[in-house]
């Protein structure tokens, strides 16, 4: 008998409420008709979703975690881009 | 006081459901990955679902106060109903996978015909039914097709599985007296109508699994009417041992 791991998939699922697919974890699957079955028979037991993605992990491109400062402080400096220095007016109610 | 057809037909459609359930349930723990092992618990339930509504249903029709718990767990293998298939062994994935494949076939286009059935409880039981059993037969027509076409030991194995298992399709296409009596009365499907139905599912499957279909051959018969293999003893030793046990105990 072989003890050679299936592929990884990401899973994502867009629940009843949501707009878009949300990453909620992975399966291992031998392919892509099976990692969609696993990822409905793990993740959405509990009526969590109305449609399902699967990738293929190895498909994901990841940022390098040494490249945080590179990639990410020079946003920390630029409060400007956060929206908060607008007056709203009150007839706008809740945004 | 005797049985009506009506009662005996809900019994075999709820003991199929809880003894394939039940079966299934046995793999969980011992799964060969984590997410089958969640794949197949999620199957047993959807049957032992099932078995819950047609007990409950079998119980009212009886009308001798006996409620799920007491058909499902205080009657001897001599009185289940249902078909040999349900009972037989795990065995290998293979085995499991192609005893799905046969059953689901079987249930999926049976719950689509009794959702037009001129009982009320029935047909409603099969709409909830009919969606389980397409992914049933979704889930276990994609492993066979993949253990059929994979490797020289998994395509032995289905081969294997589907040769042993054959014997037991016949039974499910069986109409007895008591059948006939509500196919007349327009609330059974006339089981022998479905058999084309079934006959391309498994055609489609094993043909895209390079597997053999086994040919008619000599069928098995007899767990309607409660004449089981010695299986089903084993199965209800362990079903209802806590019952047995400690009559009336509750959660």
């Amino acid at each position: 008998m072989t003890e050679k791991n299936w592929p990884l998939w990401e899973v994502f699922i867009r629940s009843r409420t949501g707009l878009a697919h949300r990453h909620v974890g992975s399966v291992h699957a031998v392919d892509a008709e099976m990692a969609l079955q696993n990822a409905r028979d793990v993740y959405t037991r509990r009526g969590e979703g109305l449609s399902l993605w699967v990738v293929p992990s190895s498909a994901i491109v990841a940022s390098d975690p040494a490249d945080k400062d590179l990639m990410f402080e020079p946003t920390a400096s630029k409060i400007y881009r956060h929206p908060t220095f607008y007056d709203v007016p009150d007839e706008v109610g809740h945004m | 006081m005797t049985e009506t057809p009506l009662f005996r037909y809900t019994l075999r459609l709820a003991d199929n459901a809880l003894v394939l359930g039940h079966r299934l349930s046995e793999w969980v723990g011992r799964a060969p990955v984590l997410e089958e092992d969640l794949a197949l618990g999620n199957l047993g339930l959807d049957l032992i679902g099932q078995a819950r509504a047609f007990y409950v249903y079998a119980g009212e029709i009886e009308g001798r106060g006996r409620d799920e718990d007491a058909l499902a767990y205080l009657r001897d293998a001599g009185e289940y109903c249902n078909v040999l298939l349900v009972e037989q062994p795990n065995g290998d994935f293979a085995a499991t996978m192609m005893r799905q494949l046969f059953y689901s076939a079987f249930a999926h286009p049976f719950f689509e015909a009794l959702q037009k059935s001129r009982d009320a409880t029935l047909a409603a039981i099969a709409a909830k039914a009919v969606k389980e059993m397409a992914y049933h037969v979704r889930h276990s027509a994609e492993w066979v097709i993949r253990l059929g076409d994979g490797t020289d030991e998994s395509h032995r194995r289905a081969q294997q599985a589907a040769d042993d298992l054959w014997t037991y399709t016949g039974e499910l296409f069986e109409a007895d007296a008591v059948e006939r009596a509500l196919i007349e009365a327009g609330i059974a499907p006339d089981t022998a109508a479905l058999r084309a139905s079934f006959d391309n599912a498994i055609n489609d499957v094993f043909d895209e699994a390079t597997l053999q279909r086994p040919g008619s051959g000599f069928m098995q018969s007899g767990g309607r009417d409660g004449r089981h293999s010695e299986h089903l003893g084993f199965i209800l030793t362990e079903l209802q041992f806590l019952q047995r046990v400690y009559p009336g105990a509750k959660w």
